[in-house]
Formats: structure tokens, C-alpha cells, sequence
């Protein structure tokens, strides 16, 4: 994404004003801290989460297993989707199935999955693959659907084998729909693993909430909420970077 | 013989299941290095001639013949053009010219060569790295006509390769594929919808009926400069083979 000058500095300019009214509103107000804690109590318990909380190390760990979540199901999906876009019959099969499992809630299943594999990571990890999983294979399959049936006709009658289409025609026409849903499957990828931890477990972001939670201890809530939002953000942002540079032949909108 | 189509009926299934046809009994010749237009009103199966001669789809009835063999499916004889220019997005120009050798078993370095001269016959020099969203509408279509005239094919087919461009441009690239593919002493079926384009640029014209189409008429364009359109242009006979196609057409009375 291109930004100007004037809009980076506005948003700035709107982060500053945001951290002064969290700063000296609440105070004013009479609001307590254990309500709304201020953005230095933030930082001064950050510290204390970093010296006694294990604050790196929880933090990695839900990255680490953000994008490793991530990219399973975002892997699995975008194989089913292939698989189903290429045969008619059995995403005709399969499509109930599929939309009622996209409807179900993902992260109602986390309390099973602790019930059956114990307080590991592997409830988490499932969570988040589940949850990762739809949208990627639903942009994927939506795209196969769409693929100009005229691009096809020409590589059929260049002689193109079954393979030679889905490589050349079709997996290059879908990738900004795969591209789209990867970018929504990564905003999801920290949903899942943050619900995952809340429930059951002893590590991570997720964990580190439902401790504070239960101390009264808003701040370290808020600290976790935001090293949440950070993870989330970044993976966001190297996506972004890739589909610019996997789809730098999409014409660029003029400014 | 270049192409031929013997009897040959296309009846499509409906989606409500009762059957449609699209052309009925259509038979016609195409010599070697002939250059034939068809032209009928919309809907009467130009479109569906093409995809039969190109063996996307089978004839239900009949037989179509590209240089004598029967046409079972798609075959290397045959490179078509659609109004759409089809190019890959994704691609550079000179790698969506070679697309067509790939499947051909020719080696990387006679691709890239086979595709530059295509490229320079089709005036695209010092574009080859270019991507297709920056070539204009007439520069793609030459870009497409290069990558079908790459896998060197007896026939050449379009469907309506100009209607999408301004009338100026429509004129120079007219001009640009006459010229080229008389050069190259290709065999051409145009289709289309633009009566006096047809007369520019063939030797002979296919009239089609209403669906389901089949020939109704068949004129013989004989005039000079069948490589240059632009010259052809200021003849006087130009409007009076036009005025037949009208004719044939019945559009007279369908405006009445
Ligand atoms: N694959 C298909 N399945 C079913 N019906 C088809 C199919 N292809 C074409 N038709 C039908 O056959 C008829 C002829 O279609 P075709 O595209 O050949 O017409 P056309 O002469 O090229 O029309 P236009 O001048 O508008 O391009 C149309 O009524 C169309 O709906
Ligand atoms: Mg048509």
C-alpha cells in the first residue's frame, strides 16, 4: 500500500492524541486503575511482566504458534479447495458439509479438544487450524469456480495436459482470491490461538489474560491484549508484502 | 484443402433439457493461404463454427476436416483469437507469445527465439517485458495474434478480434494482420459482425441465416489489395459488396 506523507503523519498525529486521552482522561475522571489502568501504569507493569511473567517467552510461544496454525491451515485449505475446484462432482458432494462447518463456531470446539488431548498444545493448534481453514478454502474454491472458462479454451487447444492447466492457467488466475483469503485467515489465526489459551493452558498471550483477569490485574490484560494485536498486525503486514510482490503485474490504482 | 465442413450440425442441450441447435447442415471450403470471413446475425452459431474447427467441441452431426484429417479434439493445426486478447496477466509479453510452444516439446532457447521474431513481425519490439496492463487494446491484440502465429498453424481463426477498438485503431491493426498474415501465407476464417471489414479483408465472405444458422450465400470479394485494407478502403466497389451483404442480411427489413 502506498501512503503519502500527509496520511502517515495524520495517523500519527491520531496515535499521539489516542495515548495522551488514555494517559490523563481516565485520571480525570476518577476512574480506578484496576478499571482502566493509564498508559504508564501499562508500561511500568509491562516491565514487571517482563521481569517475573515470562513475557518473552509467552509471547513467542503464541506467535510461534500463530503462524505455525496459520500455516497448516491455511495449507490445508487452500489443497481441499484445489482439489474440490477441480472436480464438480465432489465439491457438489461435499458443499452442505462444508458451509454448516463454516458456520459452526470454530472456538466453541477448544473445551473438546482439551477433553481429548489434554492441556497441550495441541488443543490450540487445532483450534486455530479450524478456524484458519474456511476462509482460505472457500476464497480458493469461489476462485476456481470463476476461472475464465476463454483462458481455458485456448490452453486446451495448446494442447495443455490437466496439470499443465491447473498450474499455468488456473493457480495463477486464483491467486488473489487465495492471496484475499490469507489475509483474513491471518487475522483469524490470532482469534484461535488467544481462545485456545485462554481455555486451557499455561502459556502464551492467551494465558497471561485469563491470569491477570483473575488478579484484577487490568493492566497486564491490556499489555497482552496489545502484544496480541502487534503479532496479529505483523503477520498481517508480511502478507501484505508478499502479495505485493506476488501480484505485481495486478495494474496499481493511480493516485 | 485447407478446411472443410461437411454437413455438419451442432445441437446444444438446454439447461431446461430440451435441445437446441446452434448451426444446421453448414457446409463450406477453405482453400490453402484463403483468407474467409463469416458473417450472420448474432446468435446463429458463428462462435460455435470456430470451437468445432478448433476441436473444443465435436460436431453432433457431420464432419469437420482441417488439411484433410478429421478434427477429433484440439490439435496443433489450429490457433484461434477471441475479441477478449486472452493474454495472461501474470505474464511478460514474450512469455505469453512462447505459451502456446510449451506443450510442444521445444526447447526454452528456440521458444524465446520463435517468440522474438513473432514479436517483431507484429511490431511489439522493446516491449517484451512488459506486462499485458500496460500495452494498449490494439498493442494486446497483436500480442495475442503473435503468440498464435508462434505455433505456426495452418489455420488461423478470429472471432471478433477488433470489435473491442476505437475505429482508428481498428483500421491500423486491420492493416497490421492483413499484412502479416498474408506474409505469412496463413489461412484465415475471421468472424465478424462488421460488414465493410469483412469486405476490407477477405477473398471470400460466408453469409450465415438466423439460427440455426447455415450458409445462405456465399460472395467472392474480387478486389486488389486483400494484404493492405487500408487501400482497399477507397475503392468504389467496396460499398456495393457491402450493400449485398445488407442485403442478404435483411437488414432493411429487420429495421423497418
Ligand atoms: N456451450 C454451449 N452450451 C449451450 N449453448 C451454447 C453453447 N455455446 C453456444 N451456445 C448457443 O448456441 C447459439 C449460437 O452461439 P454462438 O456463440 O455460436 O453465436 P454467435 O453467432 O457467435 O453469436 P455472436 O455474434 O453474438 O457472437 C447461441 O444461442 C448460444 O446460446
Ligand atoms: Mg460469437
Amino acid at each position: 500500500m502506498v501512503r503519502s506523507r500527509s496520511t502517515t503523519l495524520a495517523s500519527l498525529g491520531l496515535l499521539a492524541l489516542v495515548l495522551l486521552a488514555w494517559q490523563y482522561l481516565p485520571p480525570a475522571l476518577d476512574v480506578p486503575k484496576y478499571i482502566i489502568p493509564t498508559l504508564t501504569d501499562c508500561l511500568v507493569e509491562m516491565k514487571r511482566m517482563w521481569l517475573y511473567e515470562k513475557l518473552m517467552s509467552n509471547t513467542l510461544s503464541t506467535a510461534l504458534y500463530t503462524v505455525l496454525g496459520f500455516a497448516v491451515g491455511s495449507l490445508l485449505g487452500a489443497i481441499l479447495g484445489y482439489l474440490l475446484g477441480m472436480s464438480v462432482f465432489w465439491e457438489k458432494v461435499l458443499s452442505p458439509y462444508i458451509l454448516a462447518l463454516q458456520i459452526a463456531p470454530k472456538v466453541a470446539f477448544a473445551p473438546l479438544f482439551i477433553m481429548w488431548f489434554g492441556y497441550n498444545a495441541m488443543p490450540k493448534m487445532l483450534v486455530t487450524v479450524l478456524i484458519v481453514f474456511f476462509p482460505v478454502l472457500v476464497n480458493v474454491l469461489q476462485a476456481m469456480r470463476t476461472v475464465d472458462r476463454d483462458l481455458i479454451n485456448l490452453a486446451r487447444a495448446y494442447n495443455l495436459s490437466r496439470l499443465g492447466i491447473f498450474w499455468k492457467i488456473e493457480m495463477p488466475s486464483t491467486l488473489p482470491n487465495l492471496m484475499a483469503g490469507l489475509r483474513i485467515a491471518s487475522t483469524l489465526a490470532v482469534i484461535g490461538i488467544t481462545v485456545g489459551e485462554l481455555i486451557g493452558g499455561n502459556t502464551g498471550l492467551g494465558y497471561l489474560i485469563s491470569y491477570g483477569g483473575g488478579q484484577a490485574n487490568a493492566a497486564m490484560v491490556f499489555n497482552a491484549i496489545i502484544l496480541l494485536t502487534v503479532i496479529g498486525f505483523l503477520l498481517y503486514t508480511v502478507l501484505q508484502h508478499i502479495e505485493e510482490r506476488v501480484l505485481h503485474y495486478l495494474p496499481k490504482a493511480q493516485h | 484443402m485447407a478446411l472443410e465442413f461437411r454437413s455438419v450440425t451442432k445441437t446444444f442441450a438446454t439447461t431446461s433439457g430440451g435441445e437446441m441447435t446452434a448451426v444446421s447442415d453448414v457446409s463450406f471450403r477453405v482453400d490453402k493461404g484463403e483468407f474467409v470471413s463469416v458473417v450472420g446475425p448474432s446468435g446463429c452459431g458463428k462462435s460455435t463454427i470456430l470451437s468445432m474447427t478448433a476441436g473444443l467441441y465435436q460436431p453432433t452431426r457431420g464432419e469437420v476436416l482441417v488439411s484433410e484429417q478429421p478434427v477429433n479434439g484440439p490439435n496443433a493445426h489450429v490457433g484461434f483469437m477471441l475479441q477478449k486478447d486472452l493474454l495472461l496477466p501474470w505474464r511478460s509479453i514474450i512469455s505469453n507469445i512462447e505459451f502456446g510452444l510449451e506443450s510442444r516439446g521445444v526447447s526454452k532457447a528456440d521458444r524465446r527465439a520463435r517468440a522474438m521474431q513473432e514479436l517483431k513481425a507484429c511490431h511489439l519490439a522493446g516491449f517484451e517485458n512488459h506486462y499485458p496492463y500496460q500495452l494498449s487494446g490494439g498493442m494486446r491484440q497483436r500480442a495475442a495474434l503473435a503468440r498464435t502465429l508462434a505455433i505456426d498453424p495452418e489455420i488461423i481463426l478470429l472471432d471478433e478480434p477488433f470489435s473491442a477498438l476505437d475505429a482508428q485503431t481498428k483500421l491500423l491493426l486491420q492493416n497490421a494482420f492483413a499484412k502479416t498474415i498474408s506474409e505469412a501465407g496463413k489461412t484465415t476464417l475471421l468472424i465478424t459482425h462488421d460488414l465493410a471489414e469483412a469486405v476490407l479483408m477477405s477473398d471470400r465472405i460466408l453469409v450465415l441465416s438466423e439460427r440455426p444458422g447455415t450458409v445462405i450465400a456465399e460472395i467472392k470479394v474480387d478486389l486488389p489489395h486483400r494484404d493492405e485494407p487500408i487501400k482497399r478502403r477507397i475503392l468504389p466497389e467496396v460499398s456495393e459488396y457491402a450493400a449485398q451483404l445488407f442485403k442478404y442480411l435483411k437488414l432493411e427489413e429487420k429495421a423497418a
